[in-house]
Protein backbone atom coordinates (compact mmCIF):
# COMPACT_ATOMS: atom_id res chain seq x y z
CA UNK A 1 0.00 0.00 0.00
CA UNK A 2 1.36 3.53 -1.15
CA UNK A 3 1.51 5.26 2.35
CA UNK A 4 3.74 8.22 2.31
CA UNK A 5 7.71 9.30 2.96
CA UNK A 6 10.73 7.25 2.66
CA UNK A 7 12.69 6.77 5.84
CA UNK A 8 15.43 8.61 3.63
CA UNK A 9 14.71 10.15 0.51
CA UNK A 10 15.95 8.16 -3.02
CA UNK A 11 18.76 9.42 -4.79
CA UNK A 12 18.05 7.98 -8.20
CA UNK A 13 20.10 8.23 -11.93
CA UNK A 14 17.71 9.23 -14.29
CA UNK A 15 19.50 8.64 -18.07
CA UNK A 16 22.87 10.55 -18.07
CA UNK A 17 21.75 13.84 -17.85
CA UNK A 18 19.14 13.96 -14.99
CA UNK A 19 18.82 13.28 -11.15
CA UNK A 20 15.50 12.21 -9.80
CA UNK A 21 14.98 12.99 -5.68
CA UNK A 22 12.08 10.65 -4.73
CA UNK A 23 10.58 11.69 -1.24
CA UNK A 24 8.07 8.85 -1.34
CA UNK A 25 4.71 6.63 -2.51
CA UNK A 26 1.89 8.10 -2.74
CA UNK A 27 -0.36 11.53 -3.50
CA UNK A 28 -0.55 13.29 0.08
CA UNK A 29 0.28 16.91 0.87
CA UNK A 30 3.46 15.81 3.00
CA UNK A 31 5.16 14.31 0.09
CA UNK A 32 3.97 16.98 -2.06
CA UNK A 33 5.54 19.63 0.20
CA UNK A 34 8.89 18.00 0.08
CA UNK A 35 8.71 18.40 -3.61
CA UNK A 36 7.67 21.81 -3.66
CA UNK A 37 10.01 23.12 -0.61
CA UNK A 38 13.00 21.58 -2.36
CA UNK A 39 12.07 22.87 -5.27
CA UNK A 40 11.99 26.50 -4.21
CA UNK A 41 15.41 25.68 -2.33
CA UNK A 42 17.18 24.71 -5.53
CA UNK A 43 15.60 27.79 -6.93
CA UNK A 44 16.90 30.06 -4.53
CA UNK A 45 20.24 28.70 -4.27
CA UNK A 46 21.97 28.56 -8.15
CA UNK A 47 23.10 24.91 -8.47
CA UNK A 48 25.87 24.73 -10.55
CA UNK A 49 24.88 23.01 -13.61
CA UNK A 50 21.21 22.40 -13.07
CA UNK A 51 19.30 23.21 -16.46
CA UNK A 52 15.73 22.37 -15.82
CA UNK A 53 12.95 21.17 -12.72
CA UNK A 54 10.58 19.01 -13.03
CA UNK A 55 7.86 18.52 -9.29
CA UNK A 56 5.90 15.60 -9.83
CA UNK A 57 3.52 14.29 -6.89
CA UNK A 58 6.31 12.49 -4.79
CA UNK A 59 9.56 13.66 -6.86
CA UNK A 60 11.59 16.47 -8.16
CA UNK A 61 13.75 16.06 -11.55
CA UNK A 62 16.43 17.73 -11.67
CA UNK A 63 18.11 17.63 -15.40
CA UNK A 64 21.46 18.99 -15.61
CA UNK A 65 24.53 19.62 -17.94
CA UNK A 66 27.19 16.69 -17.67
CA UNK A 67 29.73 19.06 -19.60
CA UNK A 68 28.93 21.27 -15.33
CA UNK A 69 28.86 18.85 -13.14
CA UNK A 70 28.39 14.81 -12.58
CA UNK A 71 25.69 12.56 -10.71
CA UNK A 72 27.81 12.07 -7.73
CA UNK A 73 28.99 15.98 -7.22
CA UNK A 74 25.17 17.09 -7.87
CA UNK A 75 23.63 14.51 -5.45
CA UNK A 76 26.32 15.55 -2.73
CA UNK A 77 24.96 19.38 -3.48
CA UNK A 78 21.51 18.39 -3.52
CA UNK A 79 21.13 16.67 -0.27
CA UNK A 80 23.21 19.32 1.24
CA UNK A 81 20.17 21.95 0.79
CA UNK A 82 17.72 18.92 1.27
CA UNK A 83 19.44 18.86 4.56
CA UNK A 84 19.23 22.13 5.34
CA UNK A 85 16.97 22.40 8.82
CA UNK A 86 13.82 23.89 7.80
CA UNK A 87 13.67 27.78 7.82
CA UNK A 88 10.74 30.19 8.02
CA UNK A 89 10.09 29.82 4.18
CA UNK A 90 9.21 26.11 5.31
CA UNK A 91 5.63 26.76 4.40
CA UNK A 92 6.51 27.92 1.14
CA UNK A 93 2.48 27.79 -0.29
CA UNK A 94 1.53 28.97 -3.75
CA UNK A 95 -0.94 31.50 -5.10
CA UNK A 96 -4.68 30.99 -3.98
CA UNK A 97 -6.88 30.84 -7.24
CA UNK A 98 -10.29 30.87 -7.97
CA UNK A 99 -11.61 29.02 -10.69
CA UNK A 100 -14.90 29.54 -11.88
CA UNK A 101 -16.98 26.90 -13.11
CA UNK A 102 -20.34 26.20 -14.68
CA UNK A 103 -21.49 23.13 -13.29
CA UNK A 104 -23.65 20.30 -15.54
CA UNK A 105 -26.05 20.62 -18.18
CA UNK A 106 -23.93 20.15 -21.26
CA UNK A 107 -21.06 21.41 -19.30
CA UNK A 108 -20.91 18.59 -17.09
CA UNK A 109 -21.98 15.35 -18.92
CA UNK A 110 -20.82 13.00 -15.63
CA UNK A 111 -22.35 15.11 -13.40
CA UNK A 112 -25.43 13.27 -12.88
CA UNK A 113 -23.99 9.60 -13.23
CA UNK A 114 -21.21 10.86 -10.45
CA UNK A 115 -24.08 11.77 -8.47
CA UNK A 116 -26.23 8.60 -8.84
CA UNK A 117 -23.00 6.93 -7.94
CA UNK A 118 -22.91 7.84 -4.81
CA UNK A 119 -26.36 8.35 -4.29
CA UNK A 120 -26.16 12.64 -4.23
CA UNK A 121 -28.22 15.01 -5.66
CA UNK A 122 -26.66 17.12 -7.82
CA UNK A 123 -26.27 20.22 -6.17
CA UNK A 124 -24.80 18.36 -3.38
CA UNK A 125 -21.92 17.10 -5.50
CA UNK A 126 -21.24 20.91 -6.89
CA UNK A 127 -21.47 21.97 -3.21
CA UNK A 128 -18.81 19.25 -1.69
CA UNK A 129 -16.43 19.93 -5.33
CA UNK A 130 -16.46 23.61 -4.94
CA UNK A 131 -16.01 23.41 -0.97
CA UNK A 132 -12.74 22.69 -0.55
CA UNK A 133 -9.62 24.31 -1.12
CA UNK A 134 -7.55 21.94 -3.66
CA UNK A 135 -3.57 21.86 -4.03
CA UNK A 136 -1.70 21.82 -7.10
CA UNK A 137 0.23 18.81 -7.44
CA UNK A 138 1.78 18.67 -10.37
CA UNK A 139 1.64 20.00 -14.04
CA UNK A 140 1.25 16.94 -16.66
CA UNK A 141 -0.91 14.98 -19.69
CA UNK A 142 -0.94 18.20 -21.88
CA UNK A 143 0.65 21.17 -21.55
CA UNK A 144 -1.17 22.99 -18.31
CA UNK A 145 -3.19 20.47 -17.14
CA UNK A 146 -3.02 20.72 -13.48
CA UNK A 147 -3.52 17.48 -11.03
CA UNK A 148 -5.24 18.96 -8.13
CA UNK A 149 -6.38 16.87 -5.03
CA UNK A 150 -7.59 15.31 -3.20
CA UNK A 151 -11.52 15.43 -3.43
CA UNK A 152 -14.07 14.88 -0.35
CA UNK A 153 -14.26 10.81 -0.08
CA UNK A 154 -18.11 11.23 -0.92
CA UNK A 155 -17.79 12.57 -4.94
CA UNK A 156 -14.38 10.46 -5.49
CA UNK A 157 -15.21 8.28 -8.30
CA UNK A 158 -13.53 6.05 -10.65
CA UNK A 159 -12.65 6.83 -14.26
CA UNK A 160 -15.10 6.03 -17.47
CA UNK A 161 -15.19 2.93 -18.14
CA UNK A 162 -14.25 3.50 -22.10
CA UNK A 163 -12.33 7.20 -22.19
CA UNK A 164 -13.98 9.52 -24.74
CA UNK A 165 -12.38 11.07 -28.20
CA UNK A 166 -12.54 14.25 -27.52
CA UNK A 167 -13.16 16.12 -23.76
CA UNK A 168 -13.91 20.31 -24.18
CA UNK A 169 -11.68 22.69 -23.42
CA UNK A 170 -11.99 24.08 -19.90
CA UNK A 171 -12.92 20.74 -18.88
CA UNK A 172 -12.83 20.19 -14.89
CA UNK A 173 -13.21 16.19 -13.97
CA UNK A 174 -12.80 13.52 -11.38
CA UNK A 175 -11.04 10.88 -11.23
CA UNK A 176 -10.71 8.69 -7.87
CA UNK A 177 -9.57 11.17 -5.55
CA UNK A 178 -7.97 13.73 -7.71
CA UNK A 179 -9.24 16.59 -9.90
CA UNK A 180 -8.34 18.41 -12.66
CA UNK A 181 -9.07 20.45 -15.72
CA UNK A 182 -8.41 19.84 -19.51
CA UNK A 183 -6.72 23.39 -20.79
CA UNK A 184 -7.51 21.93 -24.35
CA UNK A 185 -9.42 19.33 -26.29
CA UNK A 186 -8.07 16.34 -25.47
CA UNK A 187 -9.10 12.37 -25.40
CA UNK A 188 -9.97 11.47 -21.69
CA UNK A 189 -11.12 9.01 -19.13
CA UNK A 190 -12.07 11.69 -16.50
CA UNK A 191 -15.54 12.38 -15.32
CA UNK A 192 -16.84 15.70 -16.71
CA UNK A 193 -18.89 17.68 -13.92
CA UNK A 194 -18.29 21.27 -15.16
CA UNK A 195 -16.24 23.88 -16.94
CA UNK A 196 -14.47 26.59 -16.69
CA UNK A 197 -13.96 29.96 -19.14
CA UNK A 198 -10.28 30.47 -18.36
CA UNK A 199 -7.56 29.84 -20.85
CA UNK A 200 -5.32 27.31 -18.70
CA UNK A 201 -2.11 27.26 -21.12
CA UNK A 202 -1.16 30.08 -24.02
CA UNK A 203 1.80 29.44 -25.39
CA UNK A 204 2.19 33.21 -26.25
CA UNK A 205 2.24 33.96 -22.48
CA UNK A 206 5.11 33.88 -19.74
CA UNK A 207 4.45 31.48 -17.61
CA UNK A 208 2.70 29.83 -20.51
CA UNK A 209 0.52 27.69 -17.51
CA UNK A 210 -1.99 29.26 -15.64
CA UNK A 211 -1.36 27.08 -12.29
CA UNK A 212 1.96 25.91 -10.42
CA UNK A 213 2.68 23.01 -8.41
CA UNK A 214 2.09 24.16 -5.32
CA UNK A 215 -0.76 26.75 -6.00
CA UNK A 216 -4.07 26.63 -4.48
CA UNK A 217 -7.26 26.24 -6.64
CA UNK A 218 -11.09 26.95 -5.06
CA UNK A 219 -13.76 26.03 -7.49
CA UNK A 220 -16.46 29.01 -8.18
CA UNK A 221 -20.07 27.77 -9.31
CA UNK A 222 -20.98 30.65 -11.95
CA UNK A 223 -24.11 30.47 -14.22
CA UNK A 224 -23.79 30.09 -17.96
CA UNK A 225 -24.42 33.49 -18.63
CA UNK A 226 -21.64 34.70 -16.44
CA UNK A 227 -19.49 31.87 -18.30
CA UNK A 228 -20.20 33.21 -21.70
CA UNK A 229 -19.52 36.93 -21.10
CA UNK A 230 -16.36 35.71 -19.09
CA UNK A 231 -15.46 33.40 -22.87
CA UNK A 232 -16.03 37.04 -24.44
CA UNK A 233 -13.80 38.75 -22.67
CA UNK A 234 -10.85 35.73 -23.15
CA UNK A 235 -11.58 35.71 -27.00
CA UNK A 236 -10.66 39.73 -26.46
CA UNK A 237 -7.54 38.82 -25.03
CA UNK A 238 -8.94 40.25 -21.31
CA UNK A 239 -8.28 37.23 -18.86
CA UNK A 240 -9.58 38.09 -15.18
CA UNK A 241 -7.83 35.64 -12.80
CA UNK A 242 -9.64 36.05 -9.29
CA UNK A 243 -6.75 35.26 -6.52
CA UNK A 244 -8.06 34.95 -3.23
CA UNK A 245 -6.16 36.98 0.14
CA UNK B 1 4.64 11.69 -43.90
CA UNK B 2 5.88 14.17 -40.99
CA UNK B 3 7.82 17.03 -41.88
CA UNK B 4 8.00 19.93 -40.07
CA UNK B 5 10.32 23.00 -38.73
CA UNK B 6 13.25 21.70 -35.49
CA UNK B 7 15.95 23.09 -33.70
CA UNK B 8 16.98 21.78 -30.02
CA UNK B 9 13.75 21.92 -28.54
CA UNK B 10 12.65 23.99 -25.21
CA UNK B 11 14.08 22.71 -22.11
CA UNK B 12 12.45 25.20 -19.74
CA UNK B 13 8.66 24.25 -19.33
CA UNK B 14 8.98 20.59 -18.41
CA UNK B 15 7.14 21.71 -14.99
CA UNK B 16 4.01 23.33 -17.16
CA UNK B 17 3.83 19.94 -19.58
CA UNK B 18 5.42 21.42 -22.26
CA UNK B 19 7.83 18.29 -23.67
CA UNK B 20 11.23 19.25 -25.06
CA UNK B 21 10.41 18.16 -28.60
CA UNK B 22 13.45 19.67 -31.01
CA UNK B 23 15.09 16.96 -33.41
CA UNK B 24 14.66 13.55 -33.26
CA UNK B 25 18.54 13.24 -34.31
CA UNK B 26 20.25 16.03 -32.85
CA UNK B 27 23.55 15.29 -34.18
CA UNK B 28 22.57 15.55 -37.92
CA UNK B 29 20.50 18.50 -37.04
CA UNK B 30 23.94 20.25 -35.35
CA UNK B 31 25.71 18.65 -38.74
CA UNK B 32 23.20 20.13 -41.38
CA UNK B 33 23.26 23.59 -39.43
CA UNK B 34 27.11 23.88 -39.44
CA UNK B 35 27.74 22.93 -42.90
CA UNK B 36 26.27 26.14 -44.04
CA UNK B 37 27.96 27.89 -40.80
CA UNK B 38 24.61 28.28 -38.94
CA UNK B 39 24.75 28.42 -34.70
CA UNK B 40 23.88 24.05 -34.03
CA UNK B 41 20.33 25.41 -32.94
CA UNK B 42 18.96 26.97 -35.47
CA UNK B 43 15.50 25.71 -36.68
CA UNK B 44 15.93 23.14 -39.58
CA UNK B 45 13.17 20.92 -41.53
CA UNK B 46 12.76 17.31 -39.96
CA UNK B 47 11.52 15.11 -42.42
CA UNK B 48 10.11 11.56 -41.65
CA UNK B 49 10.51 8.95 -44.89
CA UNK B 50 9.11 10.63 -47.55
CA UNK B 51 10.56 14.51 -47.96
CA UNK B 52 9.19 17.71 -49.46
CA UNK B 53 9.33 18.88 -52.85
CA UNK B 54 10.65 22.64 -52.29
CA UNK B 55 11.17 25.07 -54.59
CA UNK B 56 13.78 28.12 -54.21
CA UNK B 57 12.57 31.92 -54.58
CA UNK B 58 16.00 32.92 -53.87
CA UNK B 59 19.50 32.12 -54.29
CA UNK B 60 20.26 30.07 -51.42
CA UNK B 61 23.18 27.48 -49.37
CA UNK B 62 21.64 24.30 -47.58
CA UNK B 63 21.97 20.88 -46.76
CA UNK B 64 20.31 17.60 -46.02
CA UNK B 65 21.65 15.85 -43.51
CA UNK B 66 20.44 12.48 -41.74
CA UNK B 67 18.92 9.62 -42.99
CA UNK B 68 19.67 8.09 -46.73
CA UNK B 69 16.95 10.83 -48.08
CA UNK B 70 18.09 10.77 -51.91
CA UNK B 71 18.03 14.71 -52.26
CA UNK B 72 17.75 16.12 -55.51
CA UNK B 73 18.39 19.42 -57.13
CA UNK B 74 16.43 19.61 -60.30
CA UNK B 75 16.07 15.72 -60.79
CA UNK B 76 20.10 15.48 -60.40
CA UNK B 77 21.23 13.54 -57.37
CA UNK B 78 23.16 15.53 -54.63
CA UNK B 79 25.44 14.70 -51.83
CA UNK B 80 24.21 14.73 -48.40
CA UNK B 81 26.35 15.82 -45.26
CA UNK B 82 27.90 18.91 -47.41
CA UNK B 83 26.91 23.10 -48.64
CA UNK B 84 24.88 23.09 -51.28
CA UNK B 85 24.69 26.00 -53.74
CA UNK B 86 21.15 27.01 -54.70
CA UNK B 87 19.79 29.49 -57.45
CA UNK B 88 16.52 30.70 -57.75
CA UNK B 89 14.31 28.66 -58.97
CA UNK B 90 16.03 25.42 -58.11
CA UNK B 91 13.89 22.79 -56.96
CA UNK B 92 14.88 20.36 -54.14
CA UNK B 93 13.25 17.45 -53.94
CA UNK B 94 13.88 13.69 -52.06
CA UNK B 95 13.82 9.95 -53.23
CA UNK B 96 12.92 6.75 -51.22
CA UNK B 97 14.93 7.05 -47.63
CA UNK B 98 16.91 3.96 -48.34
CA UNK B 99 18.24 4.13 -44.50
CA UNK B 100 17.39 5.96 -41.76
CA UNK B 101 14.49 7.60 -40.89
CA UNK B 102 14.57 11.17 -40.29
CA UNK B 103 16.45 13.83 -42.68
CA UNK B 104 17.52 17.29 -42.34
CA UNK B 105 17.39 20.02 -44.35
CA UNK B 106 18.94 23.44 -42.96
CA UNK B 107 19.03 26.69 -45.02
CA UNK B 108 21.92 29.42 -44.38
CA UNK B 109 20.72 32.03 -41.64
CA UNK B 110 19.05 29.25 -39.65
CA UNK B 111 14.86 29.11 -40.91
CA UNK B 112 13.06 32.37 -39.56
CA UNK B 113 10.01 31.21 -37.64
CA UNK B 114 8.81 32.33 -34.16
CA UNK B 115 10.05 31.70 -30.93
CA UNK B 116 7.73 30.52 -28.62
CA UNK B 117 8.66 29.48 -25.32
CA UNK B 118 11.99 29.50 -25.90
CA UNK B 119 12.71 27.44 -29.40
CA UNK B 120 11.14 27.69 -32.88
CA UNK B 121 10.39 23.67 -32.46
CA UNK B 122 7.33 22.58 -33.74
CA UNK B 123 5.04 20.80 -30.73
CA UNK B 124 2.20 19.93 -32.87
CA UNK B 125 0.20 18.05 -30.34
CA UNK B 126 -0.03 21.80 -28.35
CA UNK B 127 -0.43 23.37 -32.19
CA UNK B 128 2.07 25.80 -30.96
CA UNK B 129 5.52 26.48 -32.51
CA UNK B 130 7.30 25.93 -36.03
CA UNK B 131 5.45 26.79 -39.02
CA UNK B 132 1.69 27.75 -37.27
CA UNK B 133 1.87 24.93 -34.46
CA UNK B 134 1.77 22.26 -37.58
CA UNK B 135 3.66 19.59 -40.30
CA UNK B 136 4.71 21.41 -43.56
CA UNK B 137 2.13 21.85 -46.21
CA UNK B 138 1.98 22.88 -50.21
CA UNK B 139 1.91 26.25 -50.47
CA UNK B 140 4.19 27.14 -46.81
CA UNK B 141 7.32 29.30 -47.43
CA UNK B 142 10.22 28.56 -45.31
CA UNK B 143 12.73 31.48 -44.72
CA UNK B 144 16.33 31.75 -43.75
CA UNK B 145 17.37 34.74 -42.15
CA UNK B 146 19.60 36.29 -44.22
CA UNK B 147 22.73 36.65 -42.90
CA UNK B 148 24.95 36.23 -46.86
CA UNK B 149 26.66 33.46 -48.39
CA UNK B 150 29.49 31.14 -47.67
CA UNK B 151 32.27 31.88 -49.97
CA UNK B 152 33.69 28.02 -48.87
CA UNK B 153 31.71 25.55 -48.38
CA UNK B 154 31.87 22.25 -45.82
CA UNK B 155 31.08 18.56 -45.35
CA UNK B 156 30.67 16.09 -42.50
CA UNK B 157 33.60 13.62 -42.19
CA UNK B 158 32.39 10.14 -43.13
CA UNK B 159 33.38 9.04 -40.00
CA UNK B 160 31.41 11.47 -38.09
CA UNK B 161 28.10 10.52 -39.87
CA UNK B 162 25.91 8.03 -37.78
CA UNK B 163 25.75 3.84 -38.87
CA UNK B 164 22.15 3.38 -39.72
CA UNK B 165 22.44 -0.26 -40.24
CA UNK B 166 18.87 -0.81 -38.90
CA UNK B 167 20.29 -2.77 -35.95
CA UNK B 168 20.57 0.17 -33.22
CA UNK B 169 22.58 -0.64 -29.79
CA UNK B 170 21.18 1.96 -27.01
CA UNK B 171 22.66 2.03 -24.03
CA UNK B 172 20.62 1.99 -20.79
CA UNK B 173 20.96 3.24 -17.03
CA UNK B 174 18.70 1.36 -15.10
CA UNK B 175 15.61 3.07 -14.47
CA UNK B 176 13.96 4.45 -10.96
CA UNK B 177 11.57 1.74 -11.19
CA UNK B 178 14.02 -1.26 -11.89
CA UNK B 179 13.11 -2.89 -8.85
CA UNK B 180 9.84 -3.45 -9.81
CA UNK B 181 10.84 -5.77 -12.63
CA UNK B 182 11.86 -9.48 -11.60
CA UNK B 183 15.65 -10.66 -12.71
CA UNK B 184 14.31 -13.18 -15.52
CA UNK B 185 12.62 -9.70 -16.41
CA UNK B 186 15.56 -7.52 -16.74
CA UNK B 187 17.88 -10.14 -18.14
CA UNK B 188 14.82 -10.51 -20.81
CA UNK B 189 15.15 -6.89 -21.62
CA UNK B 190 19.03 -6.95 -21.85
CA UNK B 191 19.28 -9.96 -24.05
CA UNK B 192 17.23 -9.59 -26.59
CA UNK B 193 16.78 -7.04 -29.52
CA UNK B 194 13.56 -5.72 -29.86
CA UNK B 195 11.28 -4.81 -32.70
CA UNK B 196 10.39 -1.40 -33.57
CA UNK B 197 6.98 -1.56 -34.68
CA UNK B 198 4.50 0.99 -37.07
CA UNK B 199 3.21 2.12 -33.33
CA UNK B 200 6.59 4.69 -33.44
CA UNK B 201 6.31 8.61 -33.99
CA UNK B 202 7.90 11.38 -32.59
CA UNK B 203 6.32 10.77 -29.33
CA UNK B 204 7.67 7.76 -28.41
CA UNK B 205 7.94 4.10 -30.02
CA UNK B 206 6.21 1.08 -29.24
CA UNK B 207 8.88 -1.72 -29.30
CA UNK B 208 7.83 -5.21 -29.90
CA UNK B 209 10.04 -8.43 -28.30
CA UNK B 210 10.25 -11.14 -25.63
CA UNK B 211 7.99 -10.07 -22.55
CA UNK B 212 9.02 -8.30 -19.85
CA UNK B 213 8.27 -9.65 -16.67
CA UNK B 214 7.25 -7.57 -13.12
CA UNK B 215 7.49 -8.98 -9.91
CA UNK B 216 4.25 -6.83 -9.40
CA UNK B 217 2.14 -3.95 -9.91
CA UNK B 218 2.86 -2.31 -12.98
CA UNK B 219 1.75 0.89 -12.47
CA UNK B 220 3.52 3.85 -10.37
CA UNK B 221 2.28 7.48 -8.52
CA UNK B 222 2.75 9.28 -12.41
CA UNK B 223 5.82 11.02 -12.32
CA UNK B 224 8.75 12.61 -14.87
CA UNK B 225 9.40 11.26 -18.25
CA UNK B 226 12.26 12.53 -20.60
CA UNK B 227 12.96 11.17 -24.14
CA UNK B 228 15.11 8.09 -23.68
CA UNK B 229 13.04 6.69 -20.76
CA UNK B 230 11.93 2.97 -21.08
CA UNK B 231 7.88 2.36 -19.98
CA UNK B 232 7.22 -1.58 -19.52
CA UNK B 233 3.35 -1.31 -18.82
CA UNK B 234 1.73 -4.39 -17.74
CA UNK B 235 1.53 -5.97 -21.38
CA UNK B 236 5.33 -6.30 -20.70
CA UNK B 237 6.39 -4.79 -23.83
CA UNK B 238 8.66 -1.33 -23.99
CA UNK B 239 7.91 1.93 -25.17
CA UNK B 240 10.85 4.29 -25.75
CA UNK B 241 9.50 8.04 -24.86
CA UNK B 242 10.33 10.49 -27.66
CA UNK B 243 10.47 14.00 -27.78
CA UNK B 244 7.06 15.04 -27.88
CA UNK B 245 5.53 12.61 -25.50
CA UNK B 246 3.55 13.75 -22.13
CA UNK B 247 5.70 14.60 -19.24
CA UNK B 248 4.52 12.83 -16.89
CA UNK B 249 3.46 9.34 -17.16
CA UNK B 250 2.67 6.53 -14.67
CA UNK B 251 4.02 2.83 -15.96
CA UNK B 252 7.27 1.68 -14.31
CA UNK B 253 10.65 2.51 -15.91
CA UNK B 254 13.26 -0.27 -16.79
CA UNK B 255 15.58 2.28 -17.74
CA UNK B 256 16.78 5.35 -19.52
CA UNK B 257 18.30 5.30 -22.60
CA UNK B 258 21.80 7.54 -22.81
CA UNK B 259 21.61 10.46 -24.71
CA UNK B 260 23.98 10.21 -28.03
CA UNK B 261 21.89 6.66 -28.34
CA UNK B 262 18.15 8.77 -28.49
CA UNK B 263 19.14 10.73 -31.92
CA UNK B 264 20.72 7.13 -32.93
CA UNK B 265 16.82 5.78 -31.76
CA UNK B 266 15.65 9.05 -33.77
CA UNK B 267 16.91 7.07 -37.07
CA UNK B 268 15.36 3.76 -36.64
CA UNK B 269 12.06 3.05 -38.49
CA UNK B 270 9.38 -0.09 -38.61
CA UNK B 271 11.32 -3.35 -38.19
CA UNK B 272 14.42 -2.16 -37.52
CA UNK B 273 15.98 -3.71 -34.40
CA UNK B 274 17.01 -2.11 -30.85
CA UNK B 275 19.54 -4.18 -27.81
CA UNK B 276 19.54 -2.52 -24.64
CA UNK B 277 22.87 -2.19 -23.49
CA UNK B 278 23.29 -1.86 -19.58
CA UNK B 279 26.01 0.75 -18.55
CA UNK B 280 26.60 2.62 -15.01
CA UNK B 281 25.73 6.01 -14.71
CA UNK B 282 29.46 7.33 -14.75
CA UNK B 283 29.90 5.50 -18.16
CA UNK B 284 27.08 7.02 -19.91
CA UNK B 285 27.93 10.56 -18.24
CA UNK B 286 31.28 10.04 -19.90
CA UNK B 287 29.66 9.05 -23.21
CA UNK B 288 27.04 12.04 -23.13
CA UNK B 289 30.26 14.39 -22.20
CA UNK B 290 31.90 13.34 -25.57
CA UNK B 291 28.41 13.97 -27.30
CA UNK B 292 28.25 17.23 -26.02
CA UNK B 293 31.67 18.07 -27.19
CA UNK B 294 31.52 16.54 -30.43
CA UNK B 295 28.82 18.63 -31.23
CA UNK B 296 29.83 22.09 -29.72
CA UNK B 297 33.50 21.30 -31.64
CA UNK B 298 31.53 19.90 -34.69
CA UNK B 299 31.88 23.28 -36.84
CA UNK B 300 36.48 22.95 -36.42
CA UNK B 301 35.96 19.22 -37.39
CA UNK B 302 34.60 19.69 -40.82
CA UNK B 303 35.98 19.20 -44.52
CA UNK B 304 36.74 21.93 -46.54
CA UNK B 305 34.80 21.68 -49.79
CA UNK B 306 35.11 24.10 -53.28
CA UNK B 307 31.59 25.82 -53.87
CA UNK B 308 31.06 27.32 -57.71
Amino acid sequence: MRTGSYASTKYLPFGDSALLVEFGDGINLELNRKVTALNEAILETEVQGVEGLVPTYRSLLICYNPLKTTYEQLVFRIREIEERPAESSAEVEGRKIVVPVVYGGEYGLDLGSVARYHGLMEEEVVKLHSGREYRVYMIGFVAGFPYLGEVPDEIATPRLGTPRLKVPAGSVGIAEKQTGIYPCEAPGGWQIIGRTPLELFDSMRQPPALLEPGDAVKFEPISEERFRAFRESVSKGVQTVFLEE
Amino acid sequence: MFTSVQDTGRYHYLRYGVPISGAMDLFSLAAANVVVGNSRNDACVETTLIGPELQALARTQLAVTGGEASPRVNGDEVPMWETLEICEGDVVSFGRMERGCRSYLSIRGGIDAPVVLGSRSTFARGGFGGIEGRRLKSGDMIEGFDIGLLDVGYSTPEGLRPQLTGKYEAHVVLGPQAGMFTERGMSTFFSNPYRVTLEADRMGYRLDGPLIEHRGRADIVSDALLPGAVQVPKDGKPIVIMRDAQTTGGYPKIGVVATPDVSLLGQARPNDTVEFVKVTVQQAEERAREHCRLLEGLSARLNGKRLR
